[in-house]
């Protein structure tokens, strides 16, 4: 019931981040350690700032049983999207009244949720909050769930869906980069998300990096590092092998590898499995 | 219209100045008016190798500046006809070249001169960019061993990328291979790298082979550019290599050993 009237209203669906800063607590923390344990050092662990995107749920009055109804029925229709989520709950619309935070976690807890924190509290709201374990966040500038005044029904629970960006693999065809020259020294060459042709000599201290295969006819002195940004399938064709480096997807060989191997001789460089492997090019 | 050839390594103490000089004597002694100038600001041997370092008056960033005019600052060798030498600053650094300034130079030396050699210094930096960059052929100078070979091959690519031509897609900038300090008996012995060897790996076309020769350090000391002293295998090497600048077929000489005779080995050579 107070779900249908959240979906029907568009406006809903948007993502709300909630950055936590952490930098000063690292600072603090380092501080701190250097005080009391000044020769341990601090490799075990390390701290730093990130942000997370979460789910925030707006409670729009102190029924949490009615919220908790509204959410299960909302949890039906996606349960694998919502097991264990973690969820921020906005309690800024309660102006300040006491909430029994104990209640709100078990409550949610019930629901195969995880309460992270409490957004938009009083201060008396936050001790409260922390003597119940939970972290109060601060609520996002510009987020405050708006209110629809023309609403026949009073909602109860606003709840944000939150976009999880999923990345969709397009198989689009891209031509292979040709270049027809020689790659001196110095020189680096990046074909990007495609096939690296070279029609001449990769010199030594010259780099070549392909998202896919690379394809050297001439010397390969330099070094060549095929499947960059994470393909095992790629392979490394060149007509005569004195490379200072090879690499495919993070797995390398340098020339003292090479030497024993395939030294000036042209060969197909591939892993098998994660193993480097060189075949030859003769028929 | 000059023809500007920058001669140039990436590495230092190859032969460069050497070089130059023999060179631009070598197409003046050929009937061509050469200047050859030092863009090796703050580090000048120009001047030294051609003997005339007591009469530098005036300098090439003194021209850029506007503190002197071509005619006051160019020095005029007295032994060969239509050979200019401008030498370099030695109180400035390589930054006081700008494009700008270089430019207007060669473009006035452009006017009245058939060559423009360039002698770079070291290094790939703002010296040796500037020096590059307005050529129109490029010698690059080069030992035969394996750090010299590398660093002419970063010479090579910023020739080809770096370079005026380059910048505006012209034609680019035609390469030499110009190897110094040759010795076929260590080449044989393996200690050197042969000629097919840097060839193989430069990939690109050889214009001359200078044999290591006593008479290259006797030429500097003494401020003669070797190419004057005929009877010394430098000298002919170098003339060799002027006859193929300007499109001569010349055989190589000086790149195998020369096999001692009997009388050689027992009074020495």
């Amino acid at each position: 019931m107070f779900l249908k009237l959240a979906f029907t209203r568009g406006a809903l669906y948007h993502v709300e981040q909630v950055y936590i800063a952490q930098s000063h607590v690292r600072a603090n923390f380092h501080r701190a350690n250097k005080i009391t344990t000044p020769t341990m050092s601090d490799t075990n662990i390390e701290l730093k700032g990130s942000g997370f995107t979460l789910s925030v749920l707006h409670l729009q009055n102190n029924d949490l049983a009615a919220a908790a109804q509204a959410l299960e029925s909302k949890i039906s229709q996606a349960p694998q999207f919502f097991t264990m989520a973690p969820i921020v709950v906005n309690i800024e619309k309660l102006n300040g009244e006491a909430v029994d935070f104990q209640l709100l976690k078990q409550t949610f807890e019930q629901l195969n949720l995880v309460v992270v924190g409490i957004a938009g509290a009083t201060d008396e709201q936050k001790v409260s909050a922390k003597t119940a374990g939970l972290a109060t966040l601060n609520a996002a500038k510009g987020q405050v769930a708006p209110t629809d005044t023309n609403a026949p029904v009073q909602t109860q629970v606003r709840y944000e869906r939150v976009e999880v960006p999923v990345e969709v693999e397009v198989p689009t065809y891209k031509p292979a980069m040709v270049v027809k020259q020689n790659l001196r020294s110095g020189q680096q060459i990046y074909a990007r998300d495609t096939d690296l042709v070279v029609i001449g000599a990769v010199s030594n201290g010259a780099e070549v990096i392909a998202d896919g295969n690379i394809h050297i006819y001439g010397s390969l002195r330099g070094r060549a590092v095929a499947g960059a940004k994470g393909n095992d399938s790629a392979r490394i064709f060149a007509q005569k092998i004195e490379a200072e480096l090879i690499s495919i997807n993070g797995n390398y060989w340098t020339s003292e590898q090479l030497q024993k191997a395939c030294w000036q001789q042209s060969g197909c460089i591939y892993l098998d499995g994660d193993k480097i492997t060189v075949s030859s090019l003769e028929i | 219209m000059a023809r500007i050839i920058v001669v140039t390594s990436g590495k230092g103490g190859v032969g460069k100045t050497t070089s130059s000089a023999a060179l631009g004597t070598g197409l003046a002694l050929k009937g061509f008016k050469t200047v050859i100038i030092d863009f090796d600001i703050g580090l000048r041997n120009l001047d030294l190798i051609m003997g005339v370092e007591r009469r530098v008056v005036y300098d090439f960033v003194n021209v850029i500046n506007g503190d002197s005019n071509l005619n006051q600052t160019l020095i005029k060798d007295k032994r060969v006809d239509g050979l200019y030498i401008l030498p370099a600053s030695q109180t400035r650094d390589k930054d006081a070249l700008t494009r700008e300034g270089v430019e207007k130079v060669l473009n006035e030396l452009s006017e009245t001169f058939d060559y423009i050699i360039c002698d770079s210094p070291a290094g790939i930096e703002q010296g040796a960019l500037m020096a590059l960059y307005f050529a129109d052929e490029a010698i690059v100078v080069t030992n035969p061993e394996v750090s010299s070979v590398r660093d002419s091959d970063r010479i090579l690519g910023i020739l080809a990328s770096k370079s005026r031509r380059a910048e505006e897609g012209k034609e680019p900038v035609k390469e030499h291979l110009l190897l110094t300090r040759y010795n076929p008996g260590r080449v044989e012995r393996g200690d050197m790298l042969s000629v097919e060897d840097v060839c193989e790996i430069l990939a690109v076309k050889l214009i001359g082979v200078i044999p290591e020769s006593q008479a290259v350090l006797r030429a500097s000391n003494v401020g003669e550019p070797v190419i004057l002293d005929e009877q010394s295998d430098a000298g002919q090497a170098y003339m060799d290599t002027i006859e193929r600048l300007l499109g001569n077929e010349k055989e190589y000489r000086f790149i195998e050993e020369e096999k001692k005779g009997i009388f050689k080995r027992l009074f020495g050579g």
